[in-house]
C-alpha cells in the first residue's frame, strides 16, 4: 500500500458566528508541528527540480538531457515532449506551456524537470540539461506591445483583452479639469511558503497530488486535461498553506511533480526555493493610466476619461478578468454621470502576471486618488470633503451602470478616519531615533523632516464577477461521538491563512447548535468550492455551509417529528437546535440530540450559489456584472525626511464595513495584514524588471515591510449588513491593500509637496537631484 | 559527512549530509524536525530561527557541520509535554496567527527577546523582531502576543517566589 503524507490532525472548535473562536490550527502552528506542503515526507521520495529559461525571449532548439540523466541519483529528465496530454494550461486562457516548446516567454520558464533521490543532486542534475536557445529579442514595453509593428507573442497578437466603457455623455465638458499620468511597479505577493507539494502515483495511472493552492478543483481540472488522464484519477488534498494573496491561484510545480511521479512510480516532492519562487508565480500587473477628471466649480464630478494599460507579462493567467476590474473601480467609490474608460492588458516578454490582494483595484486606485487630491487643490477644497460630495450612496449608479444596492458607507467611512485624533508630533527630548525616518541609522534627528497627512478610498467586487459561475459545495454530517453530538464539515475550500477554517466551524456550531465541529481536510473528493479569492469564500462557502446546515436541521427537526411527535419539521414554531439539544422557542431542552440520534447519521451536501452576474457589454462596458461591493478607506500620517527620501509612516487609520464580523479577531487580522501590504507597495516592493530579467528575486533585494515598518492601526469595523449575503457579511480579505498605499502616498505628497506619480515611492523620487542650474 | 549534536534536549546524529548542507536542511530533511521553516534560505526572514549553544540564529546560515558538538533547540523544544509555552500561548490567543509559515521562528525570536528584556518596550520588541518577516498579520497581533507572555510570565515569576 502507498504512503501517504501525515496530515494535521483535526482539532473541534467550539464557537459561534460573531465570536473570536480561535483557530483550529493555532496551537499546531506555534509548535511547528503544522504540516504545510513543503514538509510533507514519504519513505522512498524522490526530488524534483526545474530547468527553467536563463532568456526572456528565445527559440527552444534541441534539448540534450543525457548528462543529466548520467548524473548520480538521477531518476528521469522529462521536456515538453513528455507532457501526456494538453501542452498548455491556464486559468482564462490555456496559452502556458507545462514545459516550453517551440520558444520561451519569460526569464525562468520552466523548459525541463529532473526527478533525483535527494534536493541536490536533482540540483545539481538540471544544470546539466543542454538546452539549444536561440536568443530572441525580448518585448518589454506594454506600450509597444500595443503598436502594430510588434512582433506577436502569442497567435492573435498582444492585446489580451480590451475593456471599454462608455457611460453617460461622452463629450461632457466642465469648468475645472485635472490630468495626471500614474505608473504603478511590480509587487510580489511573497507568501512565505515557498511553492510545493507531493505527488504520489497510486500504481494504477492516477495520482494523489497534495498541494498548497487556492483552488483544488481548477488545479485538477487543468492537470487531468494536461496529464490525459480522467478527473478521477487525478485526487488532490490540501497540505499546509503558507499563505497565497493570489499567488497560488495558478499552476506553479503541480503538473511538474504529477509527471514526474507518474513517470518514475515514485512518490515525488518539488518544494521551490525563495528565487524560484519568483519566477514560480504571476505577479501583480505594474500599470500606467493617464486620467482626466472634469468638475463643477462647487465640486461635482462630471466626468472622468481613464486610459488602462496593464503589462500582462508572457501568459494571460487572469489577466482578462484583472483589466476588467481596472475599469469598472477606475473612478473610485464617486458618483460620475459620464465615463469614458479605455483599458489594454497585454502581452510582453516580462513575468506573467495575474491575481493578487486587491486584484485590478489597487493600481487604479492610486491614480484615481491622486486624481482625487488634485482637484481638491485645483478647487481650494479640502481633499476630504470633495470626496465626501461626490461619495457613492446607496442607489449610486456604477459607471458600468450597475446600481450598487445595501449600504454604501462611502462619506461615512470617510469622516470616521478624518475624525479619529491625529497623532502627536515626534518632538521627544533627546530624539528618540527608532521614531525618527531612517531609525538607528541615525540619519537624522529631526532636521528636514516633515509631517503629511493623506487620505484615500477605494473599493472592489467580491466575489466572481462577469457571469462566471460561482458557487460552493458543502457536505454536513451529524453524528454521536463519545455519546456527544459531532458535526463534521467537508468542503474543498482552501484554508491559506486567512481562517476559513474556523469560519466554516463558527458557521456549523450556529446552525445546528453543536459544540463539537470539525471541519475535515479540503480535497477533490467533494464538490468545487471555488477559489480562495475575491474575497469570496466566507461569503460562498459559508454559504454552502450553512445552506447544508439548514438541511441537516431540517432532517433532524423531522426526526424528532417521528420519534417522538408533536414537533413541527418547520422552524416557524420556535424550536431550534442549541446546546447539543433540541430547544423550545423558550430555551427549554425538548431533546438532547445524541438521545434523538444513536446510532444514525445524518449528512446533507449543498451547492450554494450567489446571484448570477453579466458580462460587460464589449462596446460599452455596461453591465450588472457584480456580486457585491466591499469599501475601505485609510488615513495615513507620515514624517518625511526631505533631504534623504526616506518615509516613516507613524500611524495608519482605517474605516470599513465588514457587514458582519462572522470572527472579529479575523476580521482585525485582514484589515492589519491587508494595510501592510498596501504599504509595502506604497514605499519599499518592487520587482526589479530590466530587459525582461528580474533584478530583485529573493528577499534581500525585494523588500517586505517588516515590524519596524508597520504603524499602530486604529481600526473602526462597521457591521451594516448586506441584505443578499448569509448573515449580512460582506468579502474582507481585499479592501484592506487597495487604499492603504494611495493614503501613504497622499500623506507623503503632503510633506513634500512633489508630485508622486508613481508608487512605490522611492527616495529619489521625494528628493530633488535633478542638476542645479548652472 | 557525519554530524553528533544535542537537539532539543536529544542527542542525535546524522550521516550522509553533504558539506554544503544547511543545518536547516539537516533540521528538516534528515532529523525529522520541519518546524523551522524554508521561507527564504538566506537568513532574511527569520522563519528558521534556533538557539544554537543559546544563540538566537538562522538555521539556514549555519553549516550542518558547525552544529557538530553544538545544542540547538529549536521550535519543537519549547513546549513541555503537551503543555505550550507562554510564549506560544499568548500567539494562539492574540490572534497572531494566520498562515502560521512566519511563527516558528517569531516563537523561537520572542522566546529570545523576553528573556533578555522581560518587560520590552513596544519599539524594543519591534527591534528585537526586526528580522522575522511576517506577510499574513502586518504585525499588530504578534506585539499584541508579545506584551501578552510577557505579562503572563512575569505573573508566574511573581506567584513562584
Amino acid at each position: 500500500m502507498t504512503e501517504h503524507p501525515r496530515l494535521a490532525p483535526r482539532t473541534p472548535v467550539t464557537g459561534r458566528v460573531g465570536d473570536s473562536v480561535q483557530r483550529p490550527d493555532a496551537v499546531l502552528k506555534v509548535k511547528g508541528d503544522f504540516p504545510y506542503s513543503s514538509d510533507l515526507q514519504v519513505e522512498g521520495m524522490l526530488w524534483g527540480a526545474t530547468v527553467r529559461s536563463p532568456h526572456p525571449y528565445a527559440r527552444i532548439g534541441s534539448i540534450d538531457a543525457s548528462e543529466a540523466l548520467a548524473s548520480p541519483g538521477v531518476r528521469a529528465v522529462l521536456t515538453h515532449e513528455d507532457v501526456p496530454g494538453r501542452k498548455v494550461y491556464g486559468l482564462e486562457i490555456p496559452d502556458q506551456p507545462v514545459l516550453a516548446f517551440d520558444v520561451a516567454r519569460y526569464w525562468g520558464e520552466a523548459v525541463a524537470l529532473v526527478a533525483a533521490d535527494s534536493p541536490e543532486e536533482a540540483r545539481r542534475a538540471a544544470h546539466k540539461v543542454q538546452v539549444d536557445y536561440q536568443v530572441l529579442v525580448p518585448l518589454t514595453d506594454p506600450e509597444l506591445a500595443l503598436t502594430p509593428d510588434a512582433p506577436s507573442l502569442h497567435e492573435g497578437g498582444n492585446v489580451t483583452r480590451q475593456v471599454r466603457i462608455r457611460h453617460g455623455d461622452q463629450n461632457a465638458r466642465a469648468e475645472v479639469v485635472v490630468t495626471g499620468e500614474y505608473e504603478i511597479g511590480m509587487q510580489d505577493q511573497a507568501p512565505l511558503g515557498p511553492e510545493s507539494g507531493l505527488a504520489i502515483p497510486d500504481g494504477q495511472g492516477g495520482v494523489d497530488l497534495y498541494i498548497a493552492t487556492q483552488w483544488l478543483h481548477i488545479d485538477r481540472d487543468q492537470l487531468a486535461e494536461c496529464l490525459a488522464l480522467s478527473r478521477e484519477k487525478v485526487r488532490l488534498t490540501l497540505a499546509g498553506v503558507g499563505g497565497a494573496f493570489g499567488a497560488r491561484e495558478d499552476l506553479s510545480m503541480q503538473a511538474h511533480a504529477c509527471m514526474l511521479a507518474l513517470r518514475t512510480g515514485r512518490p515525488v516532492k518539488i518544494a521551490y526555493s525563495r528565487p524560484e519562487s519568483f519566477v514560480g508565480h504571476v505577479h501583480r500587473h505594474p500599470g500606467r493610466l493617464r486620467y482626466e477628471h472634469g468638475a463643477t466649480r462647487d465640486g461635482k464630478l462630471v466626468y472622468v476619461k481613464a486610459r488602462i494599460l496593464l503589462d500582462g507579462g508572457a501568459y494571460a493567467s487572469s489577466s482578462t478578468a484583472v483589466i476588467a476590474n481596472a475599469c469598472c473601480f477606475a473612478v473610485g467609490p464617486y458618483e460620475c454621470p459620464n465615463a469614458t474608460i479605455d483599458g489594454w492588458v497585454v502581452y510582453t516578454n516580462n513575468p506573467p502576471c495575474g491575481a493578487m490582494r486587491g486584484f485590478g483595484s489597487v493600481q487604479n486606485c492610486y491614480a484615481h486618488e491622486a486624481q482625487m487630491d488634485k482637484l481638491a487643490a485645483a478647487l481650494s477644497m479640502d481633499p476630504v470633503e470633495l470626496r465626501i460630495r461626490n461619495a457613492m450612496k446607496t442607489g449610486s449608479s456604477m459607471v458600468t451602470g450597475q446600481v450598487v444596492e445595501g449600504p454604501v458607507p462611502v462619506a461615512d467611512l470617510l469622516r470616521r478616519v478624518r475624525d479619529v485624533a491625529l497623532p502627536p508630533a515626534t518632538t521627544s527630548d533627546p530624539v528618540d531615533l527608532t521614531e525618527m525616518p531612517g531609525g538607528v541609522s541615525n540619519t537624522t534627528h529631526g532636521e528636514g523632516v516633515k509631517r503629511g497627512v493623506g487620505y484615500a478610498v477605494g473599493f472592489k467586487n467580491i466575489g466572481y464577477s462577469e457571469g462566471f459561475n460561482d458557487y460552493s459545495t458543502a457536505r454536513v454530517r451529524l453524528s454521536v461521538v463519545g455519546g456527544r453530538p459531532r458535526v463534521e464539515v467537508h468542503t474543498a475550500s482552501a484554508e491559506v491563512g486567512q481562517g476559513l477554517v474556523t469560519v466554516q466551524a463558527q458557521i456549523a456550531g450556529t446552525e445546528l447548535g453543536v459544540s463539537d465541529v470539525v471541519v475535515l481536510d479540503a480535497d477533490t473528493a467533494v464538490g468545487s468550492a471555488g477559489s480562495s479569492s475575491a474575497s469570496r469564500q466566507t461569503y460562498v462557502t459559508g454559504g454552502a455551509v450553512k445552506a447544508a446546515c439548514e438541511a441537516v436541521r431540517e432532517r433532524v427537526l423531522s426526526l424528532a417529528q417521528s420519534e417522538m411527535g408533536g414537533l413541527s419539521a418547520d422552524a416557524g414554531d420556535g424550536r431550534r437546535l442549541e446546546n447539543d439539544a433540541i430547544v423550545s422557542a423558550d430555551g427549554a431542552v425538548v431533546v438532547h440530540l445524541a438521545t434523538l440520534l444513536g446510532e444514525e447519521v445524518i449528512e446533507e451536501t449543498r451547492e450554494f450559489h450567489p446571484r448570477r452576474t453579466a458580462p460587460l457589454d464589449p462596446e460599452t462596458g455596461q453591465a450588472d456584472a457584480h456580486l457585491q461591493y466591499a469599501f475601505a478607506a485609510h488615513r495615513a500620517v507620515v514624517d518625511v525626511d526631505t533631504e534623504l527620501g526616506l518615509v516613516k509612516v507613524v500611524e495608519l487609520a482605517t474605516a470599513q464595513d465588514v457587514g458582519k464580523a462572522i470572527n472579529p479577531q479575523a476580521v482585525e487580522g485582514q484589515l492589519e495584514g491587508g494595510a501592510a501590504q498596501g504599504l509595502g507597495l506604497a514605499l519599499m516592493e518592487e520587482i526589479q524588471v530590466k530587459d525582461g530579467v528580474i533584478r530583485n528575486a529573493s528577499f534581500t533585494d525585494y523588500l517586505l515591510p517588516t515590524i519596524l515598518d508597520m504603524p499602530p492601526l486604529r481600526m473602526q469595523i462597521l457591521e451594516l449588513g448586506d441584505p443578499h449575503s448569509p448573515y449580512g457579511l460582506k468579502g474582507v480579505g481585499e479592501p484592506p491593500t487597495i487604499s492603504s498605499g494611495p493614503a501613504i502616498v497622499a500623506a507623503i505628497r503632503a510633506a513634500t509637496g512633489r508630485p508622486l506619480s508613481r508608487a512605490p515611492v522611492r527616495p529619489h523620487d521625494i528628493v530633488d537631484t535633478s542638476p542645479l542650474p548652472s | 559527512m557525519k554530524i553528533a549534536c544535542t537537539v532539543n534536549g536529544r542527542a542525535r546524529t546524522v550521516d550522509g549530509a553533504w558539506e554544503g548542507e544547511s543545518l536547516l536542511s539537516v533540521l528538516r530533511d534528515r532529523m525529522q524536525l520541519p518546524g523551522s521553516k524554508n521561507a527564504c534560505e538566506q537568513g532574511e526572514c527569520g522563519s528558521c530561527s534556533v538557539y544554537m549553544d543559546g544563540v538566537l540564529v538562522c538555521a539556514c546560515l549555519v553549516l550542518g557541520g558547525q552544529a557538530n558538538d553544538r545544542t540547538i533547540v529549536t521550535i519543537e523544544g519549547l513546549a513541555t509535554g503537551t503543555a505550550l509555552h507562554a510564549v506560544q500561548q499568548a500567539f494562539v490567543e492574540a490572534g497572531a496567527v494566520q498562515c502560521g509559515f512566519c511563527t516558528p521562528g517569531l516563537v523561537v525570536a520572542t522566546h529570545d527577546l523576553l528573556a533578555r528584556f522581560p518587560e520590552p518596550s513596544v519599539m524594543q520588541i519591534r527591534e528585537a523582531l526586526a528580522g522575522n518577516i511576517c506577510r499574513c498579520t502586518g504585525y499588530a497581533k504578534i506585539i499584541d502576543a508579545v506584551q501578552l507572555a510577557a505579562r503572563r510570565i512575569a505573573v508566574d515569576e511573581h506567584s513562584a517566589r
